[in-house]
């Protein structure tokens, strides 16, 4: 009998992955993203060269073009910059950098962002409109020029980044909890929860969370993106991360004043790096943004 | 009442922030200067007198319109930052109006035929303007029209011709050429914007029953599609634009370090790097005020242009 019930159970989440990957663009956005993230973790092992090991440098393979063999034999499928670093290496490396940064400062946000967005919503009044008064100056305000004050006064540093980013995104996360947690808190469970007495921690956190948690999951998911260009706009102006830690932004800042003379590589490709992970990210957002809202579901 | 709260609250945390940036006597005064000469200096700046004084001089000069000498240019900083607003200016409202040049008609085609290719390929390449980082599209533009085909210049503002004491670039040839890319730069996410409220209103518009009356009076569609269809949308569009305004100044601090653009962008993005501060905080001032007052234009445009806020507020 036993055997009977489950074999053809749907779970919810075995209906959500069969629903997502119903989309083919979707999956392959998803695919592409797992292989960039599998590529920054394993950048050591995977990256033809150590960027920063001065010892394999050779100032002598300076602004290869892609494809070209170096003074020590190797070859620069991406060529190489002004330093005689390999890009594609450079590249592995600086995505390092960006991915730790944006899904970092995401994550952060988030629970910065969701914890303030349900207290707003479960305490209400004079505190709700307070915390909600905060983020809708922040909101009217543009984020770049938001992150870019903070980080004129913190200067640079990958932790700097990191905070700021922090800083200017949370309020996207507040305001999504606050509207699902104001709809959830009027519900039977939770006012089962609070006859029940607990403490008010616990409602918070594991009754009210967990039912917030899918439009959380979309907007996290986007943010990590947006925080990941939004990084590399920083870096490119210059008030990023640091020239000993390079992201994806800081090596097109470092092509820049190359690419005048021609020479297009140094910019280019880590760009095409920086594009491919931003777009497969927001497939993958779209594609969740559809599967999760129980509105589109038929 | 409650704008002047926010400009005072944001003056203070602008100038505590600044100040915690660092000293800019170390970067100004060359290291082999002898004490007597950094102590005048020290005092010339007014960076000797106690924090709290500081600010409170500071604040009583605002209010007289006097944000603070460059330390750079050694001029007030609100001039310096003034010289270099119609630059700005100039940037922004080319590409706001670049926007709705490109981005309506494209909205109008993929909104009235939802299903062709065509439309599905716009929708797709809007979703690119939204997602793309606006300085690597800027090399970009940079890489192939200025340095592979050669076509427009790369950088700077290009001859310009004055006006009511101001120096414009759009209206001279070669000022023109010179604005094209960044202008096409800073619009990008507005075209894309504008193409995406442009569809979600027609198809919502042509859904109306005064669409449906019009086309059943035997009108020629291209009538129903252009007097009774657009008339309607370019409300809502022309409303978001504006209120985008604010953004794409800001945002101008990108494309002007891409391109060079001698505007505000790009000089607080230097004075960042120099620590100028009274440029900085002046600058961040600026933009504060300019924000308080769009969206206080935006209240009031709103409110003229839905009754039903106003009856609310009779209420």
């Amino acid at each position: 009998m036993s055997g009977v019930v489950l074999a053809p159970v749907e779970t919810p989440l075995r209906r959500f992955v069969s629903e997502f990957f119903a989309s083919s663009i979707a999956a392959i956005g998803l695919a592409v993203f797992v292989v960039i993230a599998l590529a920054a973790i394993f950048a050591p092992w995977i990256a033809p060269q150590n960027p920063y090991d001065l010892a394999v440098l050779d100032i002598m393979d300076g602004r290869l073009e892609p494809g070209a063999v170096g003074g020590s034999g190797m070859t620069h499928w991406l060529g190489t910059d002004d330093q005689g670093r390999d890009m594609l290496s450079g590249i592995i490396y600086g995505l390092r950098i960006s991915l730790l940064v944006g899904v970092g400062s995401a994550f952060i946000a988030c629970m910065v962002g969701a914890s303030l967005g349900m207290l707003a919503a479960y305490a209400g009044g004079r505190t709700d409109s307070v915390i909600m008064r905060v983020v809708d100056l922040q909101l009217s305000f543009p984020t770049i020029l938001a992150a870019l004050m903070i980080l004129a006064f913190l200067g640079k540093g990958v932790m700097n980044v990191v905070i700021a980013l922090v800083l200017v995104e949370w309020a996207y996360y507040a305001r999504t909890v606050r509207g699902s947690a104001l709809v959830e808190r009027r519900r039977e469970y939770i006012e089962a929860a609070i006859c029940l007495a607990l403490p008010t921690r616990r409602i918070l956190f594991n009754h009210l969370l967990p039912n917030c948690l899918p439009p959380l999951i979309v907007v996290g998911t986007m943010q990590i993106a947006r925080a990941i260009a939004l990084e590399a706009t920083l870096s490119f102006l210059g008030l990023g991360v640091p020239i000993t830690e390079p992201s994806l932004g800081l090596l097109i800042a470092n092509g820049y004043e190359y690419m005048l003379s021609g020479k297009y590589w140094i910019s280019f490709y880590p760009g095409i790096a920086l594009l491919i992970t931003i777009v497969s990210i927001n497939l993958v957002g779209d594609q969740l943004r559809d599967v999760l809202n129980p509105r589109l579901k038929k | 009442m409650q704008s002047g709260f926010v400009m005072l609250a944001m003056s203070l945390l602008v100038f505590l922030g600044v100040y915690a940036v660092g000293d800019p006597v170390e970067i100004l005064i060359s290291p082999d200067a002898d004490q007597f000469e950094r102590e005048r200096a020290v005092r010339a700046l007014g960076l000797d007198l106690p924090l709290w004084q500081q600010y409170l001089v500071f604040l009583g000069r605002a209010l007289q319109g006097d944000l603070g000498r460059s330390f750079v240019f050694n001029e007030p900083a609100i001039q310096i930052i003034l010289q270099r607003m119609p630059a700005t200016l100039e940037l922004a409202f080319g590409s706001m109006f670049l926007s709705i040049l490109i981005g309506l008609p494209l909205g109008l085609y993929a909104g009235l035929k939802p299903d062709s290719p065509v439309s599905k390929g716009i929708m797709a390449t809007s979703i690119l303007g939204f997602s793309l980082p606006t300085f690597w599209v800027g090399l970009m533009l940079i890489m192939v029209f200025a340095v592979q085909l050669g076509w427009l210049p790369s950088t700077g503002r290009g001859d310009t011709a004055e006006i009511l004491g101001t120096r414009w670039s759009f209206l001279t040839w070669d000022g023109l050429r010179h604005i094209l890319l960044p202008a096409i730069n800073l619009s990008l996410f507005k075209i894309s914007l504008v193409i995406r409220l442009t569809r979600a209103g027609v198809r919502e518009t042509m859904l109306m029953d005064y669409v449906k009356f019009a086309r059943a009076k035997g009108l020629s569609p291209n009538r129903v599609t252009f007097v009774h269809v657009f008339k309607n949308i370019l409300i809502p569009v022309v409303t978001v634009v504006g209120l985008e305004l604010g953004g794409t100044i800001a945002f101008s601090v990108v494309t002007e370090s891409v391109f060079a653009w001698p505007g505000m962008g790009k000089l607080i993005i230097d004075s960042i790097n120099v620590l100028d501060r009274p440029v900085i905080v002046a600058y961040l001032l600026m933009i504060v005020l300019m924000f308080i007052v769009i969206n206080l234009v935006v209240d009031i445009v709103y409110t003229m242009l839905d009754p039903r806020v106003r009856l609310e507020a009779k209420a």
